[in-house]
């Protein structure tokens, strides 16, 4: 049942590397991170590569293949021609640690910026109660599995890491539309999407969308959605003013926290 | 080596608190640790929410009662421990079923979002061995909503977490006469340098131990390392001869083997055929169970709209019971073609449903497998899923045997007896991660209010670093992925689901072999992100572990909850009241691990007559 396949997988440090050859003896039914695992175990033991659950939960194989952002665990080795060859390189965007593995902590440090949910008090008997309906929305950006392939492809940061700083990405930009859509919650993070997860800056090329494992529909249901009331508090006086008499916006919008010291 | 370990040096860090281990439990546990006052560090191999916690799909066991008023703490209670074969820890098992609702709707409180009932409380599912519907649950992929949650909290709180950082070992401080937890010591995947927490506490919520298993629906992280490190500081191991294997991994493709299906498929109706069409469960209805076990497919079909005028589908009974009886029908040759068994939900629920309540499982099938579970069933076959055995702990405390120590979650022994419950896990964690946590908080205010903060010894230190070092001055051939490949295979057909003496005396012969390999792995490169270095290192654990749970399943000579003996097929009533503990002779040197008898903790009157009734 086994045959091999020839892979191309890059190998190198944050001081520079290069795409290497090998030929991997596969089985049926299995996956670029099978075959991986395989030439670190038969190959090259060193091989660094981040992983953990093997079964598309966790989001940690994430890696370009043929070019594109993929979770390893989920891209099948069927779905490539006879004879091709499978090229396997780091995330673009995130610098290189070693091999596959790169440094993703900028979404952490970006994470780390984001105001807490604060949700309005329990009922009477200590339950709190929503609607089916109104927790599906935010159900769905909470399906992500921060494999961060969002981020990696997401353009405005791919190529430029002089962006970085401005910009959260999209999927920061999940979490403020999860949080701005929950029923519970009172914050307000429209000022905050704009201005320091730099939302303006995403010009809805729905790259992030194509990729996302999840299939979750990050630019129509998140980021379009998040624009609107952002343009709505930013221009629109009636708006404004409904906004000061709805519980929303009780609060005022609390500053962005200090990220923690935190490896 | 001397030289090299010491002058590679390595980075310091002060702590109260020191949690090891980011899934459910050490994140409940370092909030908890917080909110008391401690400062407090998570430490993880991983990054932070990728945890095995991820993965847990059905829900959270708590009797909140929001589906079936009539469910209660002591209905709970009594189902956990019937589920554990009464050899659970009644007063761990007491406390998870009381604080359990408590801990889901702190969880509410923190941003998560459960699915609801149509009175918009959060919706309560059926699962195995439970009598009324209390799994608190996000569609199938629950874990996750917990752990996103609790990462998310840990973060606002500004909780300082090492990501990708492995402990090695718990640092003691011997001088007080009695060893208390003086820090631990680790090293950092990315670069492979050292560091060493200075911490009078230090928690364990490691998980664990699946790794050692062929088949197993755990991640690489799961190799015992809790369980070892608890060892080898001088605590102990309960149970550790019962292994849960759940009864539905996948079994095809060969490169999915053992990848969880979640029991919400039978929860919400799915049923198990053999390769006859016949529901093969209910000829496998152990006499214990059949009082509350449908006998017929209507009353079972009756059950899932009627609990109290029918009794549970046979698919329900717990996890062990339901895994001997695939593993009995594949054996008699009623298996499906990849050999396991048909697992149906597509003849009982229209794609609409299916899509909704098992998002998850419909695309993992349709994924990995070519599988559309709406329209035809899955092949499942038992898989490695949860060791019940763990770290003995005070109860109310979580504390270990060694002041200081505490363990919460899969890594600590009891709460489960001698097979957990579906969804007990996730409850599980919060209910002792929370524990744990402010235990250690205010051990460590007593031991500063006192003036005495434990130091740590630097030639213990220096001992770690020559210990982590070892397998770049390797004098072998030995290749650490083929070790592991030739353990996995040992503990899978020699100690697994069904098991014998001889088998079992051969796996120990095995295991010593092995060990004798692991001392001749050398690895290739460096020290920077390492994954054959960090393999071989885990590989101790996993051969500790592994020898732990061969002794103790030769030392019972029953069957009972995840231990099946093939020359002991009966439940002994002299066995239901021994717990077996596995210790190091001498922690600082020997190798060799002992099993002692100790009497199982009998409850009190008043929980005792909860199992009268009926």
């Amino acid at each position: 049942m086994g045959y091999d396949i020839t892979m191309r997988v890059w190998r190198g440090d944050a001081g520079g590397g290069a795409l290497q050859d090998y030929v991997v003896d596969v089985e049926e039914g299995e996956v670029v991170l099978d075959a991986v695992h395989r030439l670190q175990a038969t190959q090259v033991g060193d091989l660094a590569v981040r992983w953990n659950c093997k079964a598309g939960k966790c989001g940690s194989c994430s890696a370009e293949i043929n070019g594109r952002p993929r979770l390893m665990c989920m891209t099948r080795l069927s779905t490539f021609e006879a004879g091709e060859t499978i090229t396997v390189t780091p995330l673009r965007t995130f610098p290189v640690i070693r091999d596959l593995v790169t440094d993703v902590s900028y979404n952490y440090e970006k994470a780390k910026t984001l105001p807490a949910f604060a949700p309005v008090p329990r009922d009477a008997d200590g339950n709190y109660r929503m609607a089916q309906v109104d927790v599906q929305r935010g159900q769905e950006f909470r399906k992500c599995i921060e494999c961060f392939l969002c981020q990696t492809v997401c353009h405005v940061i791919r190529d430029h890491d002089d962006n970085k700083p401005a910009f959260s990405g999209p999927r920061m930009f999940l979490r403020y539309a999860e949080l701005d859509m929950h029923p519970l919650d009172t914050n307000d993070r429209r000022r905050l999407a704009k201005d320091a997860a730099g939302l303006g800056m995403c010009n809805i090329t729905k790259c992030c969308t194509e990729v996302c494992p999840e299939n979750i529909k990050i630019t129509d249901n998140a980021i379009i959605p998040l624009k609107e009331r952002v343009v709505d508090r930013s221009y629109d006086p009636l708006v404004w003013l409904g906004s000061k008499i709805r519980r929303r916006d009780q609060r005022s919008e609390p500053p962005p926290t200090p990220p923690p010291t935190t490896r | 080596m001397t030289e090299q370990a010491t002058s590679v040096g390595y980075e310091r860090q002060a702590y109260d608190v020191v949690i090891v281990g980011a899934g459910g439990a050490g994140l409940r546990a370092a909030i908890a640790a917080h909110d008391a006052g401690a400062r407090t560090a998570i430490v993880c191999k991983s990054l932070l929410g990728k945890a095995h916690t991820v993965m847990a799909e059905g829900g959270i066991a708590a009797a909140m009662g929001n589906v079936w008023p009539d469910d209660g703490w002591q209905v709970h209670f009594r189902d956990t421990m019937r589920g554990g074969k009464m050899l659970n820890n009644w007063r761990m098992a007491q406390l998870h079923a009381q604080e359990s609702p408590d801990r889901v709707r702190e969880l509410e409180e923190w941003g998560a979002l459960f699915d609801r009932t149509p009175e918009g409380l959060i919706s309560q599912r059926d699962f195995g061995g439970h009598r009324f519907a209390r799994l608190a649950h996000v569609g199938d992929r629950t874990g996750l909503e917990m752990i996103r949650t609790l990462q998310q909290r840990a973060v606002a709180l500004g909780i300082d977490v090492f990501m990708e950082c492995t402990v090695t070992r718990v640092l003691l401080d011997q001088s007080g006469g009695e060893a208390r937890v003086a820090g631990a010591f680790g090293y950092w995947r990315e670069s492979g340098r050292f560091i060493v927490f200075d911490a009078p506490a230090v928690i364990l919520a490691t998980g664990g131990i699946g790794k050692s298993y062929k088949v197993t629906s755990n991640s690489w992280e799961y190799t015992g390392d809790g369980h070892t490190l608890a060892l080898e500081a001088g605590a102990r191991l309960l149970n550790m001869e019962f292994v849960q294997f759940h009864p539905t991994g996948m079994v095809w493709p060969p490169s999915v083997r053992g990848i969880l299906v979640t029991e919400s498929v039978r929860g919400d109706g799915g049923v198990l055929r053999n390769s006859e069409g016949r529901r093969f469960m209910f000829d496998a209805i152990p006499e214990f169970f059949k009082s509350e076990t449908a006998d017929s497919e209507e009353e079972a079909d009756r059950w899932y709209n009627d609990k109290k005028a029918n009794r549970r589908p046979p698919e329900l009974l717990p996890r062990d019971e339901v895994a001997r009886a695939i593993n009995s029908e594949v054996k008699a040759g009623r298996g499906s073609p990849h050999g396991g068994v048909f697992l149906d939900i597509a003849s009982r629920h229209d794609a609409e449903y299916i899509q909704r309540r098992l998002p998850s499982m419909y695309h993992q099938f349709k994924e990995l497998a070519d599988v559309d579970i709406t329209a035809e069933p899955m092949e499942v076959g038992p898989t490695c899923h949860y060791v019940m055995g763990g770290v003995e702990v005070e109860p109310d405390t979580a504390q270990s045997g060694v002041p200081g120590l505490y363990a919460a979650g899969e890594v600590a022994g009891g709460m489960h007896g001698s097979n957990r419950l579906g969804g007990n896990s996730l409850s599980d964690l919060l209910v002792f991660g929370r524990r744990a946590g402010l235990n250690a908080a205010y051990y460590v205010g007593r031991v500063s209010r006192t003036g005495s903060r434990p130091q740590v010894d630097p030639e213990d230190v220096r001992r770690a670093a020559d210990a982590a070092l070892l397998p770049f001055d390797g004098v072998g051939d030995e290749n650490p992925y083929a070790v592991q490949h030739d353990l996995q295979d040992v503990m899978h057909s020699l100690v697994g689901i069904v098991r014998r003496q001889d088998e079992m005396e051969e796996a120990l012969v095995q295991i010593e072999k092995l060990r004798e390999r692991v001392r001749r792995v050398t690895v290739e490169g460096h020290r920077q992100y390492n994954p054959g270095w960090h393999l071989a290192l885990d590989l101790r654990n996993m051969l500790r572990v592994s020898e732990c749970i061969a002794r103790a399943a030769l030392e019972r000579t029953e069957s009972r909850g995840g231990h099946t003996r093939d020359d002991y097929p009966m439940t002994d009533h002299d066995w239901a009241t021994v717990n077996l503990v596995c210790r190091l002779a001498d922690p600082s040197a020997g190798e060799a691990v002992e099993v002692v008898r100790q009497p199982l903790p009998q409850m009190p009157a008043e929980l005792r007559s909860l199992f009268e009734e009926k």
